[in-house]
């Protein structure tokens, strides 16, 4: 029993530490099983989560913050797509690159307009997306076991997280039940298969990856609006690249991607939880082992040491017609 | 790497590259302007920072060193058709190398240490880079995502390290102690000095010689080495280079660990010329730019010393910009950076074709036998 | 196999198909020269020739992947202008291509129903789908299960998949490119029967192919193409493989060059029983056993697609027998890599120079050096003498006529003649005791064809073996000492240049001289 009430905060400090990974690994799975390797997922949420800081504070609004944020993110995405679609440029090269004009504007723009060394101003609690409390859950508390995860651990979330985990059955039906889905997995696994039944590759391409642009919309007004008050200079902090490796850890697939995002947030919870108190028999884990452990899975992954993961067939390759 | 159409030298490495930096100059000034700041000043700050006073050359060329080095690396690896996005984390665990040469071996006379730390650079850059190297060659994992990967692990093992092990007891700061004298690079500023030239005060430190050497070892490698030509034929067309009898894994190996070892050679600049102890984050984004760097020196040593002389003056004519303009902060040399890249790499059908056509115009064709 | 039903077609059958005068150029290769072709509906017509005759460039025309350069394209009479495969789609023309445009990890039914889904939902779509898919499985045969992934399936059954694909899309018109390829004579004896059931119903099917056998096998017309022309369109009936064979590879220039009978040597390579069957599953070469002996041009002589490149790259190292045994001077060099055959005398001159022999962003200096980097003339120590290189490229490019004579040149930048020359004079410079050579002259001009005819004939004359490979019957005759046919991966007979024309024919269409006889 008492391990039970040391696991739920663990536990719901996991699905807090989850939410941006798994809105910025649900972009990355829009754009990459198109075939459009996105790397670029750092900057898109870190350039949201500015939009969302600054707006939500000057408008007093978090939805249109989150709109901002949107908006924001979503041009990064196309400026993406332009570059790697329309002018077939490289897409690492690409992505590398938004990552850092990302880091550039947000700071500078951060000092030129609220000169709090590229802080956003603190939001008061309306300017945020608060918790919310799911009905019934004030009752619940004492009954064992199912109220402690229901009033801890499912309810006291704020919106966006409870957006997120919707997303993740909505993406599986786009993906795999609907037209939209069967054309974006076709161009990413042979786009000149869907070139020749008519599809327009291209046009699929930059939908997918406005998808993705959305989404780490989504992604970074949560970082700024809702888990913190405020955007914090370079606040991402690698959460994008986190976001990747459990992308490839979950074989670019919805559901799997949804465990591997609570996986690596709860890696990261119990870390944090742990810092510094002795595990016994083993003594104090160091912290940036536990930081590492997502990375080192994932390479383990793609070694095939741990089953195999295949990208999309036509990740990475600009799509040219044969001639 | 795509050589069919004939441009002169220098239109490849200074024309295009120069095109590159204007359009990424055009789009920042619409947000100087946006701030109030006048884009033309802005760039004539930038310049003169970085070449007009003898010390703002010399924090120039410490910088380029950097990129050298970082561009020299992703270079040898491109040639071989290899992406290899992993320098941060090579010349990061590089750095433990000459850090523990400098801290414990520094009863040893001066250019043993030196040497010693350039062989511990250079080893474990490589020993960073064979990991991926050999999951691409023999298990066909991709190198991009594996490198990506290793600049984490490499960051957390640093960190681990640096707080744990490394700094000296008492101190609250994650990082080593200061090296003794004999342990340091010296710096130009000092070598000239016994020559009697005086020189301004700066970073630059003997491994910018190192550097310079680098480029020529690379350009012998490249092409005047049978490695070399293995490696190039391995990028141009995989199929011929088996026709060839060449071994594809051997040479994927081969050169990520050139590579790495490359990057890794860039903690001597840092560490051992400069900072003279072993810091957090102190890669800080260079291997990034590296990337740059070899790609719009079409990752010929010429175009990578220029791109990345050009990137040193943006960095160093960055910080004075920031210091005169408190508008301007050292984040718009970032952003500046990041269109830099974006025009030159993800952008690079944008410009070179139009230039070909340009160029194509004005000369007859090359009177193949057709 | 029973004598395949043949319709008589009725003079009264509505025209299909009329391409009128299509021209198309890529670059400076003229892929169509004005080609004018009517295809009656109802009918399977064979579309025959070469590779690189221009068959697929007309018909990927017709699909609207290029649009022509000049010309005009009639369907069922009214002209037509096809953009795009969306709009060759809804005028009712079906694609089955030659390499599969099929989704590996998508089921049978989701690559059916890709770019025609029927709505925005999927299963609705293939609900719908489903119904419709299985009334065409039974009425032409095609059976494939619906729900499985495309990379379960075996290429014969795949196949069925693309042609479901465009019956789906309410094809009328059905283009086949190479559908054999990659079938097994059973299945291809299968996908006959479900072409003749199509034709019955009244679609109108165009089978490009360089196969005789199957032109003569189900086709009910047809026309053969030659160096980007349509050089005649027969009625299948009427004619015979020999004559489509002859057709096909036309009449090129009568190179007779001179050559001195010489006795042969002893056998220096000799290949026992060896077969090889591909990642595919596919047997590319079945049986083969041959013996090639010093101061001889044993001569490959077949269409191409039977297992000559297979051979080729058995013989030079680059692809490993799944049995049989090859012996080089008696010993056997089975497993033997590239690199040791190299050194043991043995040069390839390869089919594909683009892509294989030459690095084409390279200089022709780089280029002269490839496979022979390691030599000790080149350089010591791993270095690169780019002096010897570059004077090494230069006097074999005076020796052998490639101009112009700049080592320096991209290989990109030279003609084929010229490129083909620059592989040669790296191969043959080094006076290796065997060559193997493909396509020697395809995609060269006059002039260096006989260039390239002299050499080989010189390299056979200091008694060096060459097993020259092509489908120029004309190069075959004038160049072999002994000429073996190639069909269907199995050497079918052997036979003298002055053999007649005709016996090689058939051999080519698979017919051995003992049966024909």
């Amino acid at each position: 029993m008492e391990m039970f009430h040391a696991l739920v905060p663990v536990v719901d400090s996991a699905v807090r530490l989850a939410v941006p990974l798994l809105f910025a690994c649900l972009a990355g799975l829009y754009a990459e099983r198109a075939g459009v390797f996105d790397i670029g997922l750092e900057g898109k949420m870190l350039i949201a989560a500015f939009a969302a800081g600054a707006v939500a504070a000057v408008s007093g609004s978090p939805w249109l913050g989150l709109l901002a944020a949107v908006l924001a993110s979503s041009s990064f995405a196309l400026l993406h797509g332009f570059a790697t679609i329309t002018h077939r440029g490289n897409q690492i090269v690409s992505g590398v690159a938004i990552n850092i004009i990302a880091a550039g504007l947000t700071a500078q723009l951060g000092v030129t307009w609220f000169q709090r060394g590229g802080q956003t101003p603190q939001l008061s609690a309306q300017s945020r997306f608060l918790e919310i409390e799911l009905p019934g859950a004030a009752f619940l508390r004492d009954v064992p076991v199912l109220g402690g995860i229901y009033s801890s651990i499912l309810s006291g979330h704020s919106l966006l997280v409870y957006i997120a985990f919707l997303m993740v059955p909505l993406t599986w039906w786009v993906i795999y039940r609907t037209r939209f889905g069967l054309r974006l997995r076709a161009v990413g696994e042979n786009p000149a298969a869907a070139d020749t039944a008519g599809i327009s590759v291209a046009y699929q391409r930059y939908m997918a990856v406005l998808c993705g642009g959305v989404l780490c919309g989504f992604a970074g007004s949560y970082l700024s609006i809702a888990q913190s008050s405020s955007f914090i200079r370079d606040m991402t902090a690698g959460k994008g690249f986190i976001a990747l490796a459990a992308l490839v850890f979950a074989k670019w697939r919805p559901v799997p991607a949804m465990a591997a995002c609570l996986l690596f947030g709860l890696l990261d919870a119990i870390n944090i939880r742990l810092q510094g108190t002795p595990i016994r028999g083993i003594g104090i884990l160091p912290v940036q082992l536990m930081q590492a452990v997502p990375y080192v899975l994932t390479v383990a992954l793609l070694a095939g040491f741990i089953g195999r993961a295949v990208p999309p067939k036509a990740g990475g390759i600009p799509y040219v017609k044969e001639h | 790497m795509n050589r069919y159409a004939d441009l002169p030298w220098w239109a490849d490495y200074l024309l295009i590259p120069l095109l590159n930096l204007a359009a990424a100059i055009a789009l920042s000034a619409i947000l100087l302007i946006a701030i109030g700041e006048d884009p033309l000043q802005a760039v004539q700050i930038i310049a003169e920072g970085a070449f007009g006073q003898a010390e703002g050359l010399g924090y120039t060329l410490f910088y380029a060193t950097n990129f050298i080095f970082t561009g020299l690396a992703f270079a040898v690896a491109y040639h071989a058709g290899l992406f290899n996005i992993g320098a941060e984390g090579q010349a990061y665990v590089a750095g433990l190398g000459v850090a523990f040469v400098c801290l414990y071996l520094d009863f040893l006379p001066r250019p043993l240490i030196i040497i010693l730390a350039a062989i511990a650079a250079g080893t474990c850059g490589a020993a960073w880079a064979f990991i991926p190297g050999y999951l691409q060659a023999k298990r066909g994992s991709h190198i991009v995502i594996t490198t990506i990967m290793f600049n984490f692990i490499a960051g957390a093992l640093i960190v681990y390290l640096l707080v744990n092990h490394l700094s000296p007891a008492g101190s609250m700061q994650p990082e080593t102690r200061t090296f003794s004298p004999t342990a340091r690079l010296p710096l130009l500023h000092d070598i000239f000095e016994l020559f009697g030239l005086s020189i301004s005060h700066s970073p630059l430190n003997a491994s910018f010689f190192w550097a310079l050497i680098c480029c020529v070892l690379f350009y012998i490698l490249i092409w005047r080495t049978k490695l070399g030509y293995e490696l190039r034929t391995l990028g141009a067309n995989p199929l011929a280079a088996v026709y060839g009898a060449m071994s594809p894994p051997r040479l994927i190996i081969i050169a990520m660990m050139l590579s790495g070892a490359l990057a890794g050679f860039m903690a001597l600049n840092e560490i051992m010329g400069s900072q003279h102890r072993m810091i957090l984050d102190y890669t800080s984004g260079y291997g990034f730019v590296g990337i740059a760097v070899a790609l719009m020196g079409r990752a010929h040593p010429v175009g990578i010393l220029l791109a990345a002389v050009l990137f040193g003056a943006l960095y160093q004519g960055g910080a004075e910009l920031a210091f005169e303009r408190p508008a301007i902060t050292r984040d718009m040399i970032v952003l500046l950076q990041g269109l830099v890249i974006m025009m030159a790499g993800g952008l690079e059908h944008l410009f070179r074709p139009n230039v070909e056509k340009l160029f194509a115009m004005r000369r007859p064709s090359i009177a193949g036998a057709r | 196999m029973a004598s395949p039903e043949r319709r008589r077609i009725p003079s009264d059958s509505p025209t299909a198909i009329e391409l009128r005068n299509i021209v198309k150029h890529f670059g400076s290769v003229h892929a169509n020269r004005g080609v004018s072709l009517q295809i009656k509906r109802g009918t399977i017509h064979g579309i025959i020739g070469e590779n690189g005759a221009g068959k697929s460039t007309l018909m990927s025309i017709l699909y609207g992947f290029y649009r022509a350069d000049a010309g005009e394209i009639l369907i069922n009479g009214s002209a037509v202008v096809i953009r795009s495969p969306a709009e060759a789609i809804a005028l009712g023309i079906g694609m089955v291509h030659q390499h599969f445009m099929l989704v590996e990890n998508f089921t049978v039914l989701e690559n059916i129903v890709l770019g025609a889904e029927g709505g925005h939902i999927l299963n609705r779509g293939l609900a719908e789908a489903r119904n419709a898919v299985n009334m065409l499985k039974r009425d032409y045969g095609l059976d494939v299960p619906a729900g499985t992934l495309i990379s379960d399936l075996p290429v014969g059954l795949q196949q069925r998949v693309e042609i479901l694909k465009a019956l789906y899309r309410r094809a009328e018109i059905l283009i086949l490119d190479e559908p054999t390829g990659v079938l097994t004579p059973k299945e291809a004896d299968h996908l006959f029967a479900v072409l003749r059931k199509l034709r019955d119903e009244g679609k109108t099917l165009i089978l490009i192919t360089h196969k005789l056998r199957e032109v003569m096998a189900v086709t009910d017309s047809v026309s053969v193409m030659r160096k980007g022309e349509l050089v005649a369109t027969l009625d299948t009936g009427s004619t015979t493989p020999a004559e489509l064979a002859a057709l096909m590879v036309g009449r090129s220039v009568s190179l007779t060059a001179t050559k001195s009978h010489r006795k042969t040597g002893r056998c220096i390579l000799e290949l026992r029983e060896v077969c090889y069957t591909d990642a595919t599953g596919v047997e590319r070469l079945k049986n083969i056993s041959f013996a090639l002996h010093e101061g001889e041009i044993l001569g490959i002589a077949g269409v191409a697609g039977n297992g000559q490149s297979e051979l080729l790259e058995v013989v030079s190292g680059m692809l490993r027998p799944t049995a049989g045994d090859i012996l080089l001077h008696g010993k056997s060099c089975l497993g033997m890599s590239a690199k040791s055959l190299r050194k043991r005398g043995v040069a390839h001159v390869p089919e594909d120079r683009q892509h294989m022999g030459l690095v084409m962003s390279f200089e022709a200096c780089e280029n002269v050096i490839l496979g022979y980097h390691d030599n000790a003339i080149y350089g010591s120590f791993g270095l690169l003498n780019r002096q010897m290189v570059i004077d090494d490229a230069r006097r074999k490019m005076h020796a052998y006529d490639v101009r112009p004579p700049l080592p320096l040149l991209y290989a990109s930048l030279f003609s084929g003649g010229n490129q083909q020359k620059l592989v040669l004079a790296r191969e043959i410079d080094r006076h290796p005791d065997i060559l193997i050579v493909g396509q020697p002259t395809r995609g060269v001009d006059i002039g260096a064809i006989e260039f390239i005819h002299q050499r080989l004939i010189e390299l056979r004359d200091r008694g060096k073996a060459i097993l020259l490979v092509s489908v120029e019957l004309d190069e075959i005759r004038s160049l072999s000492d002994r000429i073996l046919t190639m069909c269907n991966g199995l050497v079918v007979g052997e036979c003298t240049p002055a053999a007649a024309e005709s016996a090689i024919s058939l051999m080519m269409a698979g017919i051995s001289p003992d049966k024909a006889a």
